[in-house]
């Protein structure tokens, strides 16, 4: 049996060529890139806005970051240094798994620091360390409509969109304040952007939405199963949606990160025992070792200058 | 002390070996063939085709035994393979009057033109488990043996000489004659034929496909239809025009999910009355026009599996009359063509002015919920870490609980304050 890879006769195009046999270059071929690339100018052109497009089927489940995964492949060139995180992570799974399918379908470089990456894909969590303007953000969105749990209707969804009629969701966030004393949403909190379209800024926790908002980095979000592509330009405004009187908050923890003891980071929680003992770590562990390392060289500055003093 | 997530890399090598090992099982026991795949599990094949939409039977049965025997995830590895190929052309509409028939029933026609050809069907069989198969049977030649069919002595006649037997009814289709070397089977028309004619019935798209000047300018209308798999599907999808789309949907959606939404039909969820007007299954020549030339050429040959149902229609979009749905699947599945073609008429509410009392004449819910890729990998996807969600809600939840103690003891406070002044009624807070 002849496969249509088989086709294709080794060396014939070997500058080209992909370093996974018989595959293009980030596995997309190239008109779908394009179909993509221009789904995504058409979403920077309108910041927030869902554009459809023709999403392709990734050789990963769909809900498993196909969406993202579309942009940055047809985003990615043999320059570009990739970084995929999930939950923060470079090391969760899911993250192994996508960088592992751009390494064999691109050979670009990867890297686990923020600082490197010139491409960052990410699952629910933003880095902790601030972007650059030479940087991009991909995320992966599994329900790009942020008004989808209070009208199940995409074509009422689109309307509303359309009229600019977001009374629903000011009315839920209202009954939240009524029931609960306080806008009940920790994750996938709605933003509106640059004044306008209401946003889902995918299930990242609340904690991370202020970073959304004059990112210097390009923020690009691609929803593969529903088939929409939506952006966040450099420099947009992005407000997370709330009232004068209850403003947005962040989570916040009570205690420090147990490995670096850094207070500004997004803590997960790790339980340790039987009984109920627990720790919290920083969700983004790139961040985490960065704040140790520089913890440890202080420490061990501060340990040679007080040994210096003891001599 | 704290077991991070690290090492996912080498744990994800070691779970795939294990899975290879699990699909391979014991080593005593001889590895199964794509070829035993192919002949002995023929439904499968046809199933994992049809929802993948890619036509070819070895690649199906090399994502099965990959897969072992998941078919969805056959489904899946075959619709992934199928985004990397390169499109060089559009075929023309099929042809399915012109089908080398295996099997062709009417429910509503005792007798109809053609005839009704029973072939191969699990119908009418005593569901009774057949302990013969339990061992390894040796194949016993004789039940096999095909009768020749005038068709397929034809062809086979055809295929010695090179030239076209003038058999009557060949001579009926004159027009198609010069499509190829081979004879296109006799045209046999569809048995809801006479009652199109007759304005008993709606028309159906293959009347409007006669009716136009030659099968050339076919390709061009054709080709205004929209690809599911090239473009994004544009909602509501109900207007008469979006059929096409639906009914590109619907073949390759999953066939249980198919299955239930023609079902709750029939059981009063969207009133689908059907009567299956014909049922057939054979194969059909795919022809294209390349680019270069101007005129079509046969690139192969698929089995189908086609549905027409017709349907009594007393509503005020037309005058009395019966109206079709239609079903078109990849090989042998009669189930799921019965089941698109229900779904296809059910889904024409709008367009017949019909009240919606069910979710399978609602569009957006059957279309974007039959993808079993699309479903299963969503579904599926709760098994990915959510640490940093779960971490949110966890303290968003504890947030609540404490301002609601909090008001509670608050409350309490309040409450016993006011008794201590008024005496009574401070205990509801």
């Amino acid at each position: 049996m002849k496969l249509q890879q088989d086709l294709h006769t080794p060396g014939e195009h070997a500058d080209q060529e992909a370093p996974l046999a018989g595959y293009n270059f980030a596995y997309l071929d190239e008109s779908s890139k394009r179909m993509i690339r221009r789904g995504l100018l058409k979403a920077v052109a309108i910041p927030g806005y869902q554009v459809p497009f023709a999403g392709r089927e990734m050789p990963m489940p769909c809900g498993w970051g196909t969406g993202g995964i579309q942009v940055t492949a047809s985003l990615i060139g043999k320059e570009d240094v990739l970084k995929v995180i999930d939950q923060g992570s470079d090391d969760t799974t899911n993250a192994v798994s996508i960088r592992s399918f751009f390494k064999r379908t691109t050979g670009v470089a990867t890297t686990t620091h923020t600082k490197e990456a010139t491409l960052t894909q990410t699952r629910h969590r933003i880095p902790e360390e601030p972007l650059r303007e030479d940087q991009l953000l991909v995320y992966q969105a599994p329900l790009p409509e942020p008004l989808r749990w209070l009208e199940p209707s995409e074509q009422e969804t689109r309307v509303l969109h359309a009229l600019e009629e977001y009374g629903i969701m000011n009315v839920k966030i209202y009954e939240n304040i009524m029931r609960h004393g306080t806008i009940a949403m920790s994750f996938d909190y709605p933003v509106r952007v640059a004044g306008r379209y209401i946003t889902s800024p995918s299930p990242i926790p609340r904690f991370d939405n202020p970073k959304m908002n004059q990112c210097p980095a390009l923020q690009l979000f691609g929803a593969g199963r529903e088939k929409r592509l939506y952006a966040i330009p450099p420099y947009t405004e992005v407000k997370s949606l709330d009232f004068e009187d209850y403003p947005f908050t962040v989570q916040h923890w009570d205690e420090p990160c147990a490995i670096c003891g850094s207070r500004t980071s997004y803590l997960d929680e790790v339980v340790l025992d039987d009984e109920g003992t627990r720790m919290f770590v920083c969700s983004d562990s790139d961040a985490c070792q960065a704040t140790l390392a520089k913890k440890l060289a202080r420490e061990a500055a501060g340990k040679d200058t007080s040994e210096a003093s003891d001599e | 002390m704290y077991v991070a997530v690290k090492g996912g890399e080498k744990a994800i090598a070691a779970a795939h070996r294990l899975l290879r090992q699990e699909r391979r099982g014991p080593c005593d026991i001889p590895e199964l063939g794509l070829d035993q795949i192919a002949h002995q599990l023929k439904f499968a094949v046809d199933r994992v085709m049809a929802e993948a939409s890619l036509y070819c039977p070895n690649l199906a049965a090399l994502a099965i035994k990959q897969a072992a025997g998941d078919l969805q995830e056959a489904i899946f590895l075959l619709r992934a393979y199928r985004t990397t190929l390169p499109r060089f052309a559009a075929s023309l509409p099929l042809e399915t009057d012109c089908m080398r028939q295996s099997r062709r029933i009417s429910a509503t026609w005792k007798d109809l033109p053609g005839g009704q050809i029973l072939g191969s069907t699990f119908d009418y069989t005593h569901r009774l488990l057949d302990r013969s198969l339990e061992g390894n049977a040796s194949c016993d030649p004789a039940p096999c043996a095909v009768q020749e069919t005038a068709d397929n002595k034809a062809f086979a006649c055809a295929a010695e000489s090179q030239e076209s037997p003038e058999t009557p009814e060949s001579a009926g289709s004159a027009g198609f004659r010069d499509t190829g070397s081979f004879p296109h089977p006799p045209r046999l028309p569809r048995a809801s034929h006479a009652l199109e004619q007759e304005g008993l019935l709606e028309r159906s798209w293959s009347a409007y496909e006669q009716e136009r000047q030659g099968r050339m300018e076919d390709a061009q209308t054709l080709a205004a239809i929209a690809d599911i798999t090239r473009d994004p599907l544009e909602l509501p999808c109900d207007r008469p025009e979006d059929r096409p789309l639906r009914l590109q949907m619907l073949a390759r959606a999953d066939e249980g999910f198919l299955l239930g939404m023609a079902y709750s039909t029939q059981r009063g969820f969207g009133a689908v009355h059907p009567f299956t007007s014909e049922l057939r299954r054979g194969l059909v020549e795919c022809s294209i026009v390349p680019e270069e030339l101007d005129f079509p050429l046969v690139i192969g040959e698929l089995e189908v599996t086609e549905c027409v149902t017709i349907s009594r229609y007393t509503g005020t979009a037309l005058d009395p009359c019966l109206t079709q749905g239609y079903g078109l699947v990849f090989g042998n599945n009669e189930r799921k063509a019965l089941s698109m073609s229900i779904a296809d008429r059910a889904l024409r509410a709008r367009e017949m002015e019909e009240e919606e009392t069910g979710p399978a004449q609602n569009p957006e819910f059957v279309l974007l919920h039959g993808d079993n890729v699309d479903a299963s990998g969503f579904v599926q996807h709760i098994k990915l870490p959510h640490y940093v969600d779960f971490q949110a809600e966890l303290s968003l939840i504890r947030e609540l609980r404490k301002a609601r103690a909090n008001k509670a003891q608050d409350g309490a406070k309040d409450g016993a304050a006011k008794e201590g002044t008024e005496t009574s009624g401070g205990a509801q807070a």
